[in-house]
């Protein structure tokens, strides 16, 4: 009983198919995992392995063609305030103020103006741009408006969080600051949080927990565990860290093994 | 704005000024203190000012760190201005030509006056019509049976457009009668409205509307359907609804798109009209222009026409102008 109310995401031998005009394709086949309340993990692996995939299931965007999957023990129908999704692009629309564009979930879930007027104030001055509310996101730089949109992923209180690639537009400096704002904000409330990404610094940097994946068609290859010292560091912290070379060095290895299969395969 | 204009207005000769004054010396005090004024406006002109007196050496090279920006902005201003002015000038010169000429041919029996008219005798007819009263109600009637047709046609279409966006069913099943109608020449409907709704307003804003709303449907539909995915879906996975999507933003991001639409509208909604009111009317503009045409009154048709394009061109600068006030607003996308 304990593990259960420990486990926050489940997916049980899921698989997913993209069907078009030219036929059915097999996205996922058979993955299954499972994420604790408050872990970290980061999804990585070649372009085509799926993991877009999966983070839109973990969504509710639409349904796997066959198995499971589970939030706090119930199914994930379709996409909810629950569940919180930071894309590549910020995405802010850009006729809203910044306050209106961080309230615009809040809005959504039917908490009155003010309130969450209130409630999206706190969350920019929470992400560092207090004082920004009145103005638009076309006034705004790239890393600025990625924390907007943060806050407006934030707002609606989700426990869980799915970050695709979201620092991958950003320039390295801005890229490090936001990693670090992410992992300090989600560590202090406690959310569980899955993060895709091609970088593989970033997700040892980053995560509790680290799964390859393979393509063709998607599947967990393997999976790592990052060493305590380096989880409980900022991810600029962890990237200096002594032990960090070797968690990257084993991803990096991990990519290129599942490069050769491919090869082999085709 | 007008500060920056007057800086920019008064540097020109002020520029040439004072480097002549730097060449020539004394002899320019003049120009030279035409200059310090000109730079008034920006910053440092005390010291300039100052420095005139004493003599251009410090002067020249404490203006040479932050001047010569100024004098480039300036001199771009000039050169705009400049280019601003010939094709006012051009473009006035161009219409005095024309009505010259006009006028010239008309007076000395070039061209037919009975069919060609000349332009003082468009303006004598203008100005007795409009003082006795008699032209007046006709724009009135134009005017309101146009706004009502862009405004009611863009509405129109703009709530089908909605529909089709809800109903992608609807679309695929519309879209072929929608070509059809598209490309049908809907003029052609007019005796059918007349039978139906009568010799009056209605025949004629039916006319307007058939020219207007499916245009306009196409047009704002293509919008919705492929307004950005990415803000498509960060609404639906914060868990939005349909109605929430369209409110939050399909509609507040077809706005700009709406609003040009509404300036196509405007043009479309006078050929509507006018051509409705050569069919039934019995008052208006078009019907003014009918009318002269049947009794042989050239003057009244081209005195109408340049109404109708006072008109127009009033109505289109207005909905710009409402365009402006309307998307301007934190748009810097």
């Amino acid at each position: 009983m304990a593990a259960n109310e420990k486990l926050m995401l489940e997916l049980r031998s899921v698989s997913h198919v993209y069907v078009g005009r030219q036929g059915a394709s097999l996205a996922v086949e058979d993955m299954s995992l499972m994420v604790a309340r408050g872990e970290f993990i980061s999804l990585v692996g070649p372009s085509g392995c799926g993991k877009t995939t999966v983070l839109s299931l973990l969504a509710g965007l639409f349904p796997p063609a066959s198995g499971q999957i589970l939030m706090g023990g119930r199914p994930v129908e379709k996409p909810s305030a629950k569940v919180g999704y930071m894309l590549q692009q910020d995405c802010l629309l850009p006729w809203r103020t910044i306050r209106d564009n961080a309230a615009l979930g809040l809005q959504i879930g039917g908490v009155s103006t003010a309130q969450a007027h209130a409630a999206a104030e706190r969350l920019l001055e929470e992400v560092g741009l207090a004082g920004t509310g009145t103005r638009y996101p076309g006034e705004l730089s790239g890393g600025m408006r990625q924390r907007v949109a943060l806050a407006r992923t934030l707002a609606p209180n989700p426990e869980v969080l799915l970050l695709d690639e979201p620092f991958s537009a950003l320039d390295m400096h801005i890229k490090m600051q936001l990693e670090d704002l992410v992992q300090a904000t989600l560590r202090k409330l406690g959310k569980t949080a899955v993060l895709v990404t091609h970088d593989l610094a970033e997700a040892a940097a980053m995560s509790d927990r680290v799964l390859v994946l393979g393509r063709d068609p998607g599947h967990i290859r393997t999976e790592l565990q990052v060493p305590e010292e380096l989880r409980v560091l900022p991810p600029t912290e962890a990237r200096k860290h002594p032990a960090f070379q070797a968690v990257f060095d084993a991803l990096w290895e991990e990519m290129g093994a599942d490069e050769k299969d491919g090869g082999n395969s085709a | 704005m007008s500060e920056l204009e007057l800086l920019g207005g008064s540097s020109s000769p002020g520029n040439r000024g004072g480097g002549n004054g730097r060449e020539n010396g004394d002899v320019s005090n003049g120009s030279g203190s035409v200059k310090g004024s000109g730079n008034g406006n920006g910053s440092g002109l005390g010291s300039g000012g100052r420095g005139h007196h004493r003599g251009r050496r410090p002067k020249l090279s404490s203006n040479a760190d932050s001047g010569w920006l100024e004098e480039i902005h300036r001199r771009y201003l000039s050169r705009q201005r400049r280019t601003s002015a010939a094709v006012l000038s051009v473009q006035l010169l161009l219409l005095a030509a024309f009505l010259g000429l006009w006028e010239a041919a008309g007076r000395l029996r070039w061209v037919d006056p009975l069919l060609f008219s000349y332009p003082t005798k468009i303006a004598n007819l203008l100005a007795s019509s409009s003082l006795d009263g008699s032209l007046w109600p006709h724009v009135g009637v134009t005017v309101a049976e146009t706004a009502s047709g862009f405004l009611l046609g863009t509405l129109v279409g703009t709530a089908l457009a909605a529909l089709l966006w809800w109903f992608p069913f609807l679309a695929r099943v519309c879209d072929p009668y929608l070509v059809v109608f598209n490309s049908l020449p809907k003029v052609a409907l007019g005796p059918i409205f007349i039978v139906a709704l009568g010799q009056g307003f209605l025949s004629i804003l039916a006319v307007t509307l058939t020219m207007t709303v499916i245009v306009t449907t196409i047009g704002i539909y293509n919008r919705f359907r492929d307004m950005e995915p990415g803000l498509v879906k960060v609404v639906r996975l914060l868990g939005g609804s349909r109605w929430q999507l369209f409110r939050l933003v399909i509609l507040p991001g077809s706005f700009p798109v709406i609003i040009s639409t509404l300036k196509v509208n405007v043009g479309l909604a006078w050929v509507g009209v006018i051509v409705g009111e050569f069919l039934v009317a019995k008052e208006g503009l078009g019907y003014l222009i009918i009318y002269g045409f049947q009794v042989f009154n050239f003057t009244l048709v081209l005195s109408t026409l340049v109404v109708i394009a006072a008109a127009a061109t009033l109505m289109y600068q207005g909905v710009a102008l409402m365009e402006k006030r309307l998307v301007s607003g934190g748009r810097e996308n």
